[in-house]
């Protein structure tokens, strides 16, 4: 069983206490429990089993502006003090920080709702198994499958956060996940893809067969693939390479990196970013919502942000520190988005195919070529040539590239948004990025 | 040396008879106890802006049964900690009947001192260093906007206790300091980014000044970017530098040759043993025993004693890198290659240090070589997938070649290639072989470790630059 509040919040004000009578004028502490299980299988045979229980302690203390910070495991008491000690002789020889302080208490979160982010039910081992095997079944019905893995997990987590102005909340999330990654294979090549699903409740994930079934497909799908010719055409992205343009946009709207200057959209608020027909929403309280959070990573209450209307921009993710170089108040984005999602679009997933008579759909991207100081994107991408809405034949070892600029005021979105992660997006086009080919 | 039990109530008789009958019925698997002390410290935005100091401790317990591995961790040091684990893991194989390999190799000499690169030098003296940095960029150059300068440092102790008794510990210091500086000209911002570290102390790098070279590397990165142009899009010949470019060699052939992904049989390696899988005179190996370089290991995460694996001789594919599990389904002997990122984690076989060794031919013979092409200087990050074979990896620092001569540098761009051919378009090999750094760290399976990679300059004759301009 995942510790209790009691046993969190019983650590964090020992530690509170120990820091404020060393002399500390505020302090601040994270105390969490996380307790995984993970069953594995590779080719309709248990591969792996994995218990992992973890306590996590990180203590922040300020003399004044000066600020220091420690982590550890072990939550023995004996050791907490001897960290809480070499924590606080950190604190004194760090140089000041104006800016350094708790958050504002009238921002501190308030009633707190019940999001409904924790699930008691568990599975036993030999149920996750009996999951994997008919994941596996369907995955492997079709000869081209040459090999299978799969996996299982279920995550139970609690934690507090406490500071000496007062703030002590915490509450238990769950999650369960599984996966399938599967190879084909035929006398050209060989590929991999992959299916999962992943939330706070049991009832919710994708059912075992269909997940198998979808991975397989997907992988048979991208036998044989060719490569084709460099050209700037239009790009269709799937919904699990569109929502990462999302989180690029997160990362380049977040207070550190406006303050620090390094972001493309710095001194962009209220500007056009996006084409006119786009709405960026993140929403903190959506129920059983993967990326839900009562309030962030400081204790500051978060509610939702409507961060791009009709393609301005309107909201930076602000937390306090770099809210106080900003002059601007934390939304409570310390830590970064919630629910981030598109607004849908206007049209269906089938319009979106026929919108261009030639166009590249991309299912996977590799590669970390995105530079959000300068908004240059370039990535190696697999996926489909679509001609007039038909899928024709595979395509591989091609780079996409273009700048988020450009990219974001070219974008079209289909109707088709779900909310399966903590960062969605419906099926997306952008013009005018280039393909480099053969 | 470190006794992890000493304030729980374990001793270590304990300890070795729960390991015993836990892994009695077992093929293979060991308890691993580690604790790491870590610190880092970051300056930046002119400003000391965290130090954090953190420690933990904890063990994993691993049994192995045929294929199937049962995995139990825990930062809970006691007996009743260990027995539920030891509970666990026999729980998940029932029915397991293996033949426990007793024999454990001789111990290698030490590549790295037993320090505590944190504890050698007073946080004073780091926060002065740091602060020195950002003076001196900031007055160097009036377009330096940004200045990111940390330190990071950690010692890491471990022990491996196997059924039977024997024990087998290794200390390993590990240091990193990191400068980026955005310069700023016209409204047109640029980031370089330098590193260096290994296993060895502070002191060892920044002695006679050598921070200043750091930061003159990451500034000249950035300076060179200002002025870059659209990258070109289409197949080209790339002539790759020496040093950190090596990373190439890691993503496009280093993860395909782990044995995991061979015995699976999902890497696009593994019936191509014997074969020729690289042009003449290209030879590559996958070394763990260089004095203090960031990748070396006395012995692996499985105490197995590192060594100087031979992946490719000539051309010719010699052997994968292998851990126990799979060196032992594989028939085959484990090179030293299982590591893991800490106690969390699962043994994987992983590079160490990896690299193409010299040739005999010159940088600028390939640049002379090139009508039309680019001179890839630097890299950020790579990416493989092993099953396609496909690689990835991102310029940070290049420029067009035009008729055989270095042209204007080039923005960012990622290039894309194919693992099993790339090798084979190798039409030159430099002889100017260069480590990197020491500032890798290699990702697989949501588990990071330190690695090191080396190569000598290279003409490769095709590969397709992901560029803007067609």
């Amino acid at each position: 069983m995942v510790k209790n509040q009691e046993y969190l919040k019983t650590k964090a004000s020992y530690c509170l206490d120990l820091a404020k009578k060393l002399g500390a004028t505020d302090a601040s502490v994270t105390v969490g429990n996380s307790i995984s299980e993970t069953v594995s299988f590779r080719n309709k045979a248990l591969d792996e089993s994995n218990r992992s229980d973890s306590l996590a302690i990180s203590i922040e203390t300020y003399i004044d502006k000066k600020k220091s910070s420690i982590s550890s495991s072990n939550l023995l008491e004996e050791n907490l003090q001897t960290l809480i000690k070499k924590c606080f002789e950190t604190t004194k020889i760090t140089p000041e920080d104006e800016f350094n302080s708790l958050p504002d208490k009238n921002l501190l979160a308030k009633n707190i709702k019940n999001l409904n982010l924790y699930d008691e039910s568990h599975l036993e081992n030999d149920q996750k198994i009996h999951y994997l095997k008919e994941l596996e079944e369907t995955a492997s019905i079709d000869k081209k499958i040459i090999n299978t893995e799969s996996g299982f997990t279920e995550n139970k987590s609690n934690f507090i956060l406490a500071n000496s102005d007062g703030f002590c909340d915490g509450y238990k999330s769950s999650s369960f996940t599984a996966s399938s990654v599967t190879v084909a294979k035929d006398e050209n090549s060989m590929e991999r893809d992959y299916e999962f699903t992943s939330r706070c409740h049991l009832n919710d994930i994708i059912k075992a067969k269909e997940l198998g079934e979808i991975a397989a497909n997907q992988t048979i799908k991208k036998l044989s693939p060719k490569k084709i010719g460099s050209d700037k055409i239009s790009i269709i992205f799937d919904k699990r390479i569109s929502k990462g343009f999302l989180s690029s946009f997160a990362g380049a709207i977040s207070s550190s990196a406006i303050a620090r200057g390094t972001s493309f959209l710095k001194d962009k608020i209220n500007q056009q970013v996006f084409s006119n027909s786009i709405n960026v929403i993140d929403k903190p309280d959506l129920i059983k919502g993967m990326g839900s959070q009562s309030f962030d990573s400081e204790g500051v209450k978060s509610e939702t942000l409507n961060l791009v209307n009709d393609g301005i921009l309107k909201n930076y993710l602000v937390d306090t520190y770099n809210g106080k170089k900003l002059n601007l108040k934390s939304n409570g984005r310390s830590g970064g988005s919630t629910n981030l999602y598109f607004e849908n679009g206007q049209i269906s997933y089938e319009e979106l195919l026929k919108m261009h008579s030639r166009c590249l759909y991309v299912t996977e991207t590799i590669g970390h070529g995105t530079n959000l100081v300068t908004g240059d994107y370039s990535v190696g991408a697999t996926g489909f040539l679509v001609e007039n809405g038909e899928f024709k034949y595979p395509v591989n070892e091609i780079t996409i590239a273009g700048n988020f600029n450009d990219m974001f005021k070219n974008i079209a979105l289909a109707n088709d948004l779900e909310f399966k992660y903590s960062v969605n997006a419906p099926t997306m086009t952008i013009d005018g990025m280039t393909v480099a080919g053969k | 040396m470190a006794n992890f039990f000493d304030k729980s109530d374990l001793t270590r008789k304990d300890v070795d008879e729960i390991v015993s009958d836990t892994l009695k019925n077992c093929d293979d698997g060991e308890l691993y106890f580690e604790n790491s002390k870590s610190e880092s410290i970051l300056l930046d935005d002119n400003k000391i802006k965290s130090s954090n100091y953190s420690s933990d401790l904890g063990f994993g317990f691993r049994a192995v049964s045929n294929e199937v591995v049962a995995y139990s961790h825990s930062n809970e040091i006691s007996k009743d900690s260990l027995k539920s684990s030891s509970k666990n893991l026999k729980s998940t194989l029932k029915s397991s009947k293996g033949i426990y390999n007793h024999e454990i190799p001789k111990t290698n000499n030490k590549f790295y001192d037993d320090i505590n690169p944190i504890e050698q030098k007073t946080l004073d003296s780091k926060l002065e260093v740091l602060n020195k940095v950002n003076d001196y960029l900031r007055k160097k150059d009036s377009k330096v906007k940004q200045v990111t300068a940390s330190f990071s440092g950690e010692q890491k102790s471990i022990e491996i206790i196997r059924s039977g008794g024997e024990a087998l510990t290794d200390i390993r210091p590990l240091i990193r300091f990191n400068v980026s500086v955005m310069l700023e000209k016209n409204g047109r911002k640029e980031t370089g980014v330098y590193g260096i570290g290994g296993r060895q102390s502070y002191d060892d790098y920044l002695k006679d000044d050598n921070w200043k070279n750091v930061c003159e590397e990451a500034l000249r990165i950035a300076s060179v970017n200002l002025d870059s142009k659209p990258a070109p899009a289409g197949e080209m010949k790339v002539v790759l530098g020496p040093g950190w470019p090596a990373i190439l060699i890691h993503e496009a052939i280093g993860h395909g040759l782990e044995g995991d992904f061979n015995r699976k049989k999902t890497s696009a390696f593994h019936n191509l043993m014997g074969q020729k899988v690289a042009s003449e005179g290209v030879t590559i190996v996958d070394d763990g025993t260089i004095d203090k370089r960031r990748g070396s290991l006395t012995i692996d995460d499985e105490g197995t004693p590192t060594e100087r694996t031979v992946l490719i001789e000539n051309g010719i594919l010699k052997n994968f890198m292998q851990d126990r599990l799979n060196a032992r389904l594989m028939n085959t002997r484990s090179t030293g290659s299982g590591r893991r990122e800490n106690y969390k984690h699962i043994v994987l076989p992983r590079m160490r240090n990896t690299m193409m060794l010299s040739g005999t031919q010159t940088q600028d013979e390939m640049i002379k070589s090139v009508d039309k092409g680019i001179f890839a200087v630097s890299f950020g990050g790579g990416q493989v997938d092993i099953t396609s074979g496909k690689f990835v990896f991102n310029c940070t620092e290049a420029y067009e070649i035009n008729n055989g001569k270095i042209g204007s540098p080039i923005k960012g761009a990622t290039l894309i290639g194919d693992g099993p051919s790339i090798l084979k378009e190798v039409s030159m090999v430099g002889n100017d072989m260069m480590m990197d750094p020491g500032i890798g760290t290699c990702g697989k399976a949501g588990q990071g470790v330190p690695v090191g990679v080396a190569q000598p300059s290279i003409l490769i004759n095709k590969m397709t630059v992901g560029g803007t301009k067609l």
